[in-house]
């Protein structure tokens, strides 16, 4: 066999198409626990389409593993589609929160310039504390933890992680295949039957 | 006195006010069912209620435990085809249905439950009999959904049929909230649904991939058919057969596919897996094409994965995507449905013979004979052995019976001895291996195959754990063969302690009491014997008598069961003793 699946884990951004209905996170969330594996990170949000629901969901796996996966969620009645990426074909971010006490942040100028240089936003000051914000990839959020740190940083929350498929033209079109009876090939549309075609020849 | 005649309900004129529970039933008639399998509680009385005004369409089985009722569905559908449809209450009636929900997941068999719930009100106040049970069952079914309102009862009922029958049939629940049973609504009639827009029963056929599979096949010179449960699920059998008999491959059977070709057909070369025959074991790893069709690669199937038909090119025919390249790695996927993709690659396959491979496997035959089979069948023992009852039992139907088996040493020996002429006539708890499956699964399958002899084939195990159903037997007047293979032991637990574990026998010793006693009190004749020269007689016995009858046989304590791929072994590493 010609074809060598890459052995190394790495991150995988899991985009799914759902209906809008009660307990399908459930659903969803179990294909993962019953193997054991750990979710990295899952948001659900509306997507592109009324009525239709996205969820993103980072894992840390084999491409193998991550493919098969992928297959479980499609199985599921409500899932419309799945697709998974590696982070380079992905544009992703996440926001992180950061509690600091205001007097610090007022007195040391350092502190300003670091939040600046990092590219925080200021949400609210009051007397006591300034809420701070990021947005960005995991490394720069995790970033200003660190340089926080030292002057007192009371609370720290980070988001799941959203991301958009680079080469997407979205769900519009496909949905409308779906919702025909007898749909076109498009709905097969499919990582595997793709790197299929390479891979097999007579 | 009078007798009214019993009419059921015609189906009501648009905007009609129905309960709840009147719309159910009348959407379970629109939907051809004709049997439920049930056991009433609080929380599902409204139903119930409704249920006595349609006692001419809807036959209902009273059962002794919701498990009873799972399993009885199950046989029903498998020996009919149809969709098995279950009532039970909250609670506990609906924890009760575990089991045989995961039982149905995994052997894929169409069922549609029905679960009272207590009041949408008191949801999450763990009220009386409450229990989470979407959240219970949700790893157990295909698909599941709570009622609350009662206009959603049409059409998450039709869409609960359709799901459940179609593409890679299985389990669905429907937990409906005792209000929504009880409330009235304009009935806006019931219409079957046959398209959801997220869910795509049956993956296109891709027509390139059904070319590169016949090319394959045209070049093979040791091809191999392995078949599953899916020619039966996609009522495929002849589809099969003609495949079959143009490329003239050898094919061997999943215990879930037993039946779907003549057990006599020339072509049918026997079992694969841990218990299965050694031929077809050892071919695994012998042949140059490997086609699998309708079945998953369990690992009972495969054995040691790493060590499973390198040397062969692999074509899976699958109708669920999620089964390719799970467990094997496949050179050309043919999704779809067997019963499409099966004539179009029959198309493109060249007409030939493998005479000389056949022959091989009947060499492999003949060594299993000469170590196993001959001693089994024929034994020269003083004791009797299960598979010589099952030889008799052959003689005796002919083939003719459907052989509904339970978990353990009895269920191996049955499914490699019994001879099926039918589809659908092999029923047996294969990818969860149930104890307790077979008594139930048989009341079910006899009400799905009224004209057919159903013979239950248990262990002394299993026998006590759904024993219950004999009280189901009792009441229904259904006609059950109840053959009981008793080596007085958990035989098949006792079998790997002997083999694996140093004969250490720890708790497999069970006692059983006495069945014709017990069969008695539920009005069920019933004979014990111990010799061989009563065998046939009182195989005959059972069979001819124009009811139920449970007949146990004594048989020998400590047989074991070959051959056998012990677990974590290649299948080529089969051993026949
Ligand atoms: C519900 C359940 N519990 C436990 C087991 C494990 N188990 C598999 S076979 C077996 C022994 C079955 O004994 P018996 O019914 O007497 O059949 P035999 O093997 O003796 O033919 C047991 C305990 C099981 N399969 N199912
Ligand atoms: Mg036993």
């Amino acid at each position: 066999m010609s074809e060598q699946a890459p052995i190394e884990r790495q991150e995988y951004n899991i985009t799914v198409y759902t209906e809008n209905q009660i307990g399908l996170l459930n659903r969803i969330a179990m294909i993962f626990s019953r193997r054991k594996m750990n979710i990295e990170s899952l948001n659900t949000s509306p997507s592109e389409i009324e009525g239709i629901h996205r969820f993103n969901i980072v894992i840390h796996e084999t491409e193998e593993v991550v493919s098969k996966i992928a297959r479980q969620i499609e199985k599921q009645v409500e899932v419309l589609k799945v697709y998974f990426n590696t982070n380079e074909d992905v544009i992703w971010q996440e926001m992180a929160l950061y509690k600091v006490p205001t007097d610090i942040v007022a007195e040391k100028a350092k502190v300003e310039r670091l939040l600046r240089e990092n590219g925080a936003r200021v949400v609210v000051i009051r007397k006591d504390y300034t809420v701070f914000e990021t947005t960005g990839h995991r490394e720069e959020t995790d970033n200003l933890i660190k340089i926080l740190q030292p002057f007192g940083l009371i609370e720290f929350v980070r988001s799941a992680r959203i991301a958009i498929i680079k080469d997407s033209d979205g769900f519009n079109r496909k949905l409308r295949e779906f919702e025909r009876a007898e749909p076109g090939h498009d709905v097969v549309e499919n990582e595997f039957l793709n790197s299929r075609e390479k891979v097999f020849t007579m | 006195m009078l007798t009214q005649e019993k009419q059921a309900p015609a189906l009501p004129e648009t905007d009609t006010q129905l309960s709840g529970s009147q719309a159910l039933l009348h959407g379970f008639v629109v939907e051809g069912v004709d049997t439920i399998f049930g056991y009433p509680g609080g929380a599902i009385m409204p139903i119930y209620d409704a249920l006595y005004d349609f006692e001419c369409d809807l036959k209902h089985i009273l059962v002794r435990h919701e498990q009873g009722g799972i399993h009885a569905a199950q046989g029903y559908a498998r020996s009919s085809g149809k969709v098995g449809v279950v009532f039970a209450t909250s609670g506990p009636g609906a924890t009760n249905l575990v089991t045989g929900l995961a039982d149905a997941l995994i052997d894929s068999t169409p069922l549609v439950c029905i679960t009272g719930q207590v009041f949408a009100h008191l949801l999450g106040t763990d009220a009386f009999q409450e229990a989470d049970v979407i959240g219970i069952t949700t790893p157990v079914t295909k698909w599941n959904y709570q009622v609350t309102d009662a206009t959603e009862i049409p059409e998450v009922l039709a869409k609960a049929f359709h799901i459940a029958r179609s593409g890679r049939p299985g389990p669905v629940l429907i937990d409906i909230t005792k209000n929504a049973q009880l409330q009235k609504f304009a009935f806006q009639g019931y219409t079957p649904c046959d398209h959801i827009r997220s869910y795509r029963p049956k993956p296109i056929v891709r027509k390139e991939y059904i070319r590169q599979a016949a090319e394959l096949i045209n070049k093979a010179k040791k091809p191999f058919v392995l078949w599953g449960q899916g020619v039966m699920l996609g009522s495929a059998e002849q589809e099969f057969k003609a495949f079959l008999e143009k490329t003239g491959i050898p094919a061997a059977w999943t215990i879930m596919g037993a039946g779907a070709l003549p057990t006599d057909h020339p072509q049918n070369v026997g079992m694969l897996g841990m218990h299965g025959n050694y031929g077809p074991n050892v071919m695994t790893n012998e042949c140059d094409v490997l086609i699998a069709i309708g079945m998953r690669f369990d690992d009972r199937v495969t054995g040691r994965l790493d060590k499973y038909a390198k040397q062969a090119q692999v074509i899976h025919l699958d109708i669920d995507p999620a089964e390719i390249d799970k467990n094997v790695k496949t050179t050309v996927p043919v999704w779809g449905d067997c019963k499409e993709t099966l004539p179009l690659l029959t198309q493109m396959v060249e007409t030939k013979q493998h005479t000389e491979w056949l022959a091989k496997f009947r060499e492999f035959e003949q060594k299993e004979i000469d170590a196993v089979i001959r001693e089994e069948l024929f034994p020269t023992s003083e004791e009797m052995t299960m598979g010589e009852v099952i030889q008799q039992l052959n003689e005796l139907t002919k083939g003719e019976a459907i052989i509904v088996t339970d978990v353990g040493q009895h269920q191996m020996v049955a499914c490699r001895y019994a001879k099926l002429n039918h589809t659908r006539s092999n029923i047996t708890s294969g990818g969860l291996g149930t104890m307790g499956f077979a008594l139930p699964a048989a009341i079910g399958a006899k009400f799905g195959a009224p004209n057919r002899t159903v013979v239950a084939v248990i262990g002394d195990g299993g026998m006590q754990m759904t024993i219950q159903e004999l009280g189901t037997i009792m009441q229904s007047g259904i006609d059950v063969k109840i053959l009981i293979l008793n080596n007085q032991f958990l035989g098949m637990v006792r079998q790997w302690q002997e083999l694996f574990h140093e004969r250490r026998y720890s708790f497999v010793d069970i006692t059983s009491p006495d069945y014709v006693q017990v069969a008695k009190g539920y009005g069920i004749p019933g004979r014990s014997i111990n010799q061989r020269e009563n065998l046939v007689e009182a195989l005959q016995q059972m069979l001819s008598n124009p009811g139920s009858f449970l007949l146990e046989v004594m048989v020998t304590k400590e047989n074991n069961v070959f051959p056998m791929v012990p677990q974590g072994c290649s299948v080529s590493e089969i051993r026949l003793k």
